[in-house]
């Protein structure tokens, strides 16, 4: 039994969770402060991954990553780093898909803090950043937690835009999701019961634990 | 000596309205800011903190901080719902603000703290909770403590022992100090100076015992009425405190009525 698929999905989702953090964070923040009248705007293009049909996602971010356009042709030429049917091309593309995942509970946690809370510390002479890491994001942990899990979660189980731009290379694209398909297109049902099992065990698992933190920090601040 | 010369457009209770604040503030005074709701006390403190933007300026001992940023700021501020760091402890609370230990030491001690400093501050009763957040305030060593409201959510025994810590702890530190209130005995007890704010304008400025006995007769709305076979009894609301009169037979709920309240009586 190969199990390289499930370690690919695992490294895939792994560091899409990670720069995804790097990059909501600043942004989820300021859509949470902001009075601008840009915001609606930036939103609405943040949830786009979320109703558009991971085959529209997948088309354009192959057209705009591919070799032959000016982005993609920039890369490789001048970092020799190819977009399309290679690891590095799943990983910018998992950052598109999954963006509205860790943006949406991030900012949601930021609107739901005490105003009057992230003012004191300013008061205390904070700067936003120190304000961002030692206020607020310990006085938001399930909608931190929510953000990362789910990310990676969502990130494990992505389909159509993998599909698309990693097409099915082992050992560097070939994630679960994509495995799974293949073995059904092959008619080899008992593997792909096997990895469907562990998908949705591994699926049910991640959520629980989610469920159950919420539930425990919401008890612990009275509010059940 | 703090100079405050600020202008600012509000939308109020009673819609637009311009605060219009010129006041000059001794080093050390205790001042009591009053004012109905919507009257624009708690934006000239923001103000003043630099949490919000205004026209004019603030000048303390002839610098202006027109530019400082709230970071800067030499502003100890007690908010009304305490807004303290959930994730942290007492102490951590206070040292979050300035790593003095044996400052956060003294301040827990003089309001009787020292015990709780290790606890989660979300255990904490409201009255031990205002505690830290008066603490919290003075651990800059402030030259501007402002508290907005800050007893209004206790009950009146709790809110009689924080206002005796409040008192120790200015004449301890001598810090200038404006809180906003709306309950008279408070205002007796702490303040050395009162400002009435009405609809963004100071409308007047003295010590407590002048400014409430010339604000005695005043016109104020009936919100509920007794009635037996001898007397009618309308219950009142003025300086944050329920009042009981006797009136007319004929006053009904929402009727206005004149009273009179001496200072001493307060």
């Amino acid at each position: 039994m190969d199990f390289s698929p499930f370690w690919l999905s695992f490294k895939l989702a792994g560091l899409t969770t990670l720069i995804l953090f790097i990059i909501a964070l600043p942004l989820a923040w300021w859509l949470s402060q902001t009075h601008s009248k840009s915001k609606p705007f930036i939103e609405a293009m943040t949830a786009l991954p979320i109703v558009l049909p991971p085959s529209v996602l997948g088309f354009y971010l192959l057209v705009v990553l591919s070799p032959n356009s000016a982005l993609g042709g920039f890369f490789e030429d001048v970092f020799g780093l190819k977009l399309v049917f290679s690891f590095t091309g799943l990983v910018v593309a998992s950052c598109f898909y999954s963006l509205p995942f860790m943006v949406q509970p991030l900012q949601s946690g930021f609107e739901g803090l005490n105003k009057h809370m992230l003012e004191a510390s300013y008061l205390a002479g904070k700067n936003k950043i120190q304000t961002v890491l030692r206020v607020a994001l310990p006085n938001m942990k399930p909608s931190l937690l929510t953000a990362l899990i789910i990310t990676f979660a969502h990130t494990v189980g992505e389909f159509g835009v993998v599909l698309m731009i990693g097409g099915s290379i082992p050992e560097e694209t070939k994630v679960a999701s994509v495995a799974i398909y293949e073995m059904v297109e092959l008619m080899e049902y008992g593997k792909a019961h096997i990895y469907s099992g562990i998908m949705l065990l591994m699926s049910f698992l991640v959520l629980l634990s989610v469920y159950i933190f919420n539930h425990k920090q919401k008890t612990k601040i009275g509010l059940v | 000596m703090i100079d405050i010369n600020i202008q600012k457009e509000l939308h109020g209770s009673l819609g637009k309205m311009h605060l219009k604040v010129n006041v000059h503030i001794r080093q050390g005074e205790f001042i009591a800011l009053m004012g109905e709701s919507g009257s624009g006390k708690t934006t000239l403190l923001r103000v003043l903190a630099g949490l919000v933007q205004s026209e004019g300026e603030v000048r303390v001992e002839g610098i202006s901080w027109k530019h400082l940023p709230v970071q800067q700021r030499e502003i100890g501020f007690v908010f009304q719902d305490y807004a303290l760091f959930d994730n942290m402890s007492v102490e951590e609370n206070l040292l979050f603000v300035n790593d003095d230990k044996a400052l956060a030491c003294e301040l827990l001690e003089m309001t009787a703290l020292t015990a709780l400093k290790a606890r989660n501050v979300t255990g904490l009763s409201g009255g031990q909770q205002q505690r830290v957040a008066l603490c919290r305030a003075m651990m800059k060593r402030p030259k501007l403590l402002l508290m907005d409201e800050p007893l209004s959510a206790l009950g009146e025994q709790m809110r009689k022992s924080i206002q005796e810590e409040i008192k120790t702890l200015h004449e301890r530190f001598s810090m200038t100090t404006i809180m906003v209130s709306h309950n008279a005995s408070e205002v007796f007890t702490l303040a050395s100076r009162v400002l009435v704010l009405n609809q963004g304008d100071i409308i007047q400025d003295g010590v407590p015992k002048v400014v409430l006995q010339s604000r005695s007769m005043q016109s104020v709305e009936v919100l509920a009425l007794t009635q037996n076979a001898e007397k009618t009894i309308a219950t009142l609301s003025q300086y944050g405190e329920l009042l009981e009169v006797e009136v007319d037979a004929k006053t009904q709920v929402g009727d206005k009525i004149n009273i009179e309240i001496k200072a001493e009586q307060i």
